[in-house]
């Protein structure tokens, strides 16, 4: 690159280029889940039976409940975007606190969800489907805790009045981020809830 | 900075109802035997709310083809390793 010095500090430049590696990682990210949603087809078509017996066992009302929390997530850090592109930074942490109690509240869930299998005698080495089950929720549970730890950071960088309408950067990115993890979601809960 | 997407807060209060409302149809849907049926509809019903959160919450909407090769080069490659790996397993 033979970019002079003012170009690596044009803010539109830094933000694109944000974008790009951001979308990047989430590309890596698609593959990461991509290969155990191959698993999860190749197997199926294996053992329908299987599949369709096991997935019952799963509680399909406690799955809606925390889709529906996940996409309401995504909608309070989609409001907190809007908010900061207009400065308004009291709004912004308000909407990224919400979202991060969101993610909080997906979590408890899955730890009832959890517990209750357990209790049934129903572990990861039980039969595919389970091993199916908890690699791919424990898989994106790990992701809803990294969410939260960027959205505290955000959260913060704000707080230290680092965030305005004129640099919004860590937002939009942990934004992009967040709406992933809603999107494996929207995915995973049909394929393990509704039709396993 | 310049680049608002002129994405209103109107807008995503419509899509995050659709996304509402697609999700109580999903599971609905669910409780009716349609045999093969149901993962077509599931996968169809998930598709289009996965399709709402990348362009409007994502804001795909309003990028350029750039992003738009950078979102879709990895679910070709999905897709790709999914057939793939279909063939080699279920024609051995």
């Amino acid at each position: 690159m033979t970019g002079t010095s003012s170009e690596h500090h044009d803010p539109a430049v830094a933000f694109e280029s944000a974008k790009l590696g951001v979308w990047t990682f989430l590309a890596t990210e698609v593959l990461l889940f991509g290969a155990l949603f191959t698993a999860y087809t190749i197997f199926r078509m294996k053992y329908p039976e299987l599949f369709r017996v096991e997935h019952a066992k799963l509680d399909r009302v406690l799955g809606a409940v925390n889709t529906v929390v996940l996409i309401t997530s995504s909608f309070t850090v989609v409001l907190g975007v809007d908010a900061i592109r207009r400065g308004k930074t009291r709004l912004l942490e308000a909407y990224f606190g919400a979202t991060i109690l969101l993610a909080a509240v997906f979590l408890c869930v899955k730890y009832v969800e959890y517990a209750a299998k357990f209790h049934h005698g129903l572990y990861p080495g039980t039969n595919l489907f389970f091993s199916l089950y908890f690699m791919m929720t424990g898989l994106h549970g790990a992701h809803v805790l990294l969410g939260m730890a960027v959205l505290t950071y955000v959260l913060v960088l704000s707080r230290r009045g680092r965030l305005s309408e004129n640099y919004y950067t860590p937002v939009e990115m942990s934004g992009l981020y967040w709406h992933f993890v809603d999107l494996v979601w929207i995915y995973l809960f049909p394929l393990l809830y509704l039709v396993g | 900075m310049a680049h608002g997407t002129g994405t209103s807060r109107r807008t995503y209060i419509a899509v995050f109802a659709a996304l509402l409302l697609l999700t109580v149809i999903t599971v609905l849907v669910s409780y009716v035997d349609l045999g093969l049926g149901n993962v077509a509809v599931a996968m169809l019903i998930a598709s289009v709310k996965a399709s709402l959160v990348a362009l409007f919450f994502m804001h795909l909407k309003s990028e350029d083809r750039l992003v738009w090769g950078f979102a879709l080069v990895p679910i070709a490659f999905l897709a790709l390793i999914i057939f793939g790996t279909l063939v080699d397993t279920m024609l051995r």
